[in-house]
């Protein structure tokens, strides 16, 4: 059976070299009456006849292993080791909005570490009216909500300040995951321990610190942290998986990866921010005269085609074409997505999925009829508050080419006529 | 009436615990224990502990993040950004090493070792003499060159309004050339998964 299998695997690659080698012909044609029949259909094949697996074969199932391109990667040259270090969500094979956690990117200061529920702690202390220790069974009593948000990491696309870099949408846009989180409110947390005799709440922080070696302390001001901040710790319905948090995570909806700090072990409610090296040295953005932003707490409205994209080239040839992507934002739903096949000289508003939700991603389509020609594939997206997604020279016009984090341009896939796909930049 | 809302889960934190746990260090030097380093002392430490990645007088080794140096560079084409070319407080680099160094061993330096290398990254910069003691009640008193170097997010007055215009749909440009590649750069992972696809 493993044979056959093999087999079968073979002979479908051929089929589909084949098709693209057809696809030319067929061009403008419709559906071309097949020359010979399709042995797929007229000869009997093993999964027809035979069995499959069992209920039993696999408790926890992994994606079947025609998948295994669909997977995480790392860059090696970004970073100096691969411990405090990222990787990327492969959102090239993705559709829909919701990141399968298996392969959900990854960023940590040292290590993903392994804390079991039973060692857990999260301590609250600081100006609150009783500094509290809770058990993770603590946390599981408190009233709960469900939200789906995006985690953007500050840095997803800086490599491409100076122009185009890495090939394809996973190393350029793939510092990204969407998850529906459950989990208590902060708010719900900070009033367990008391904020009555904190005083004026509006200069007021949380420093927030995760459990690893890192700690990865961030400072958040007291309206964020009243308002829409999650203790989450499942999401996609499952406990979260051990790289981005097990079992107890922040959800800062709409604000930077580097704030949903994992692992969390402990939130003090402080009158000054902390002024972290998170916050300082990291997570601070430089501009072309040499002063850096400090505090760019909100992802800014953004998307990108997924495919065609480098990693999802063109295979069928002209006629029918799916152009897909995704476009989020930290102030609010996404209202509408442009695409452009010329450069951006010419737009037509895309189709959403569904309606924007708050600060999560958006799933966007624009089917084309294909010629076969060059396309300058761009996507332009547009959020509540009426901010259009810049070009990345409108970002350079204001930052220089320096400040690392928040590269929310819009981005070019140079489309040839063979199907395949390039990271561009045009004038 | 707060108080009608809390739910009576967790239990109080003791001292202990706190003083175990809350070790982060604020600007106007709050949560600083008492305690001192020299120069002398946080050379010999920073050559035992920190000198194989951040090299003998912090200047880094290999990808390693330098420490030292880049005075001046932050409008720069390539910045160098260190302690003393880019933070601006002082108590970041006392909290960060303490809580969060040596990579692979952190929590394991001391107050008075955490004082001296500190003070040893200030002598790398020539921020201070190599005669230097540092120690909570001398803080506050070192300058951080770039200390006036950063603003809070402006986006709202410099970028929103901006960018919030009435996006042009029809005939935007003239001509669009293709002006950068990255396959030219070529420095992409090669895709594996494609042989077994």
């Amino acid at each position: 059976m493993t044979a056959d299998n093999e087999n079968s695997g073979a002979s479908r690659r051929a089929f589909l070299k084949g098709a693209v080698a057809a696809g030319g012909a067929v061009a403008g044609a419709g559906m071309a009456r097949a020359a010979e029949p399709d042995p797929l259909i007229t000869e009997v094949q093993y999964w027809a006849t035979g069995f499959g697996d069992a209920v039993d074969e696999t408790p926890y199932g992994m994606p079947i292993r025609f998948e295994s391109d669909v997977i995480r990667r790392n860059v090696e040259w970004l970073t100096a080791d691969t411990i405090s270090s990222i990787n990327f969500t492969p959102i090239h094979a993705l559709d829909g909005t919701i990141t399968p956690q298996g392969c959900a990117f990854e960023r940590h200061h040292s290590g993903a570490i392994e804390l079991k529920k039973e060692d857990y702690r999260l301590m609250i202390n600081g100006l609150v009216d009783k500094p509290l220790v809770f058990t993770y069974e603590d946390l599981e009593r408190f009233p709960r909500e469900n939200h789906v948000y995006f985690c953007e990491c500050a840095a997803n696309t800086g490599m491409e300040w100076a122009g185009a870099q890495l090939n394809g949408a996973q190393f350029t846009h793939g510092m990204i995951h969407n998850m529906e989180y459950s989990g208590v409110s902060l708010r719900t947390l900070l009033t367990e321990a008391g904020l009555e005799t904190t005083g004026d709440l509006s200069d007021k922080w949380v420093y927030v610190e995760g459990a690893d070696a890192s700690s990865n302390g961030r400072s958040i001001p007291m309206e964020k942290a009243l308002d829409d901040v999650l203790v989450a710790f499942k999401a996609n319905g499952e406990a979260l998986r051990k790289e981005h948090g097990y079992p107890v995570r922040l959800v800062v909806p709409g604000w930077e990866g580097n704030m949903w700090v994992k692992w969390l072990r402990r939130v003090e409610v402080t009158d000054q921010a902390i002024e972290s090296r998170e916050e300082t040295s990291k997570y601070t953005d430089t501009m072309e005269d040499g002063t850096s932003r400090k505090w760019t707490w909100v992802m800014d409205a953004k998307s990108v085609v997924t495919s065609p994209s480098p990693q999802a080239p063109i295979k069928h040839g002209p006629g029918p074409l799916v152009i897909t992507g995704l476009a989020w934002s930290g102030h609010g739903a996404i209202t509408r997505v442009d695409v452009s096949t010329d450069g951006g000289k010419n737009w037509q508003q895309a189709r959403l999925a569904a309606e924007g939700q708050s600060k999560a991603l958006s799933r966007f389509y624009l089917e084309i009829d294909w010629d076969g020609s060059e396309m300058l594939l761009q996507s332009r997206a547009h959020d509540e508050t009426g901010y259009v997604q810049p070009s990345k020279d409108a970002l350079r016009d204001v930052r220089g080419e320096n400040s690392i984090y928040h590269n929310n341009c819009i981005q070019t896939w140079w489309v040839k006529e063979n199907g395949e796909a390039e990271n561009v930049e045009v004038s | 009436a707060a108080d009608a809302k809390r739910i009576g889960l967790g239990r109080e934190a003791l001292p202990e615990e706190i003083a175990a746990w809350d070790l982060d260090v604020a600007p106007d030097g709050t949560g600083l224990p008492v305690g001192s380093g020299s120069v002398l002392d946080g050379e010999e430490v920073f050559i035992a502990q920190c000198a194989v990645c951040h090299g003998d007088f912090a200047e880094g080794v290999g990808n390693w993040p330098k420490l030292a140096g880049g005075d001046g560079t932050l409008a720069d084409e390539d910045p160098l950004k260190t302690v003393g070319s880019y933070w601006p407080y002082l108590s970041t680099a006392w909290d960060y090493v303490h809580r969060s160094m040596p990579y692979g061993a952190a929590q394991t330096l001391s107050t008075d070792e955490t004082y001296a290398i500190v003070a040893y990254i200030l002598y790398s910069n020539f921020i201070v003499e190599d005669d230097f003691v540092l120690s909570n009640e001398n803080f506050l008193e070192v300058e951080m060159p770039n200390a006036n170097g950063f603003i809070v997010d402006d986006r709202p007055e410099t970028e929103y309004p901006r960018f919030s215009e009435a996006a042009c749909m029809e005939d935007c440009k003239d001509s669009v050339e293709i002006t950068m590649r990255a396959a030219v750069l070529d420095v992409t992972p090669e895709d594996e998964g494609e042989a077994e696809a």
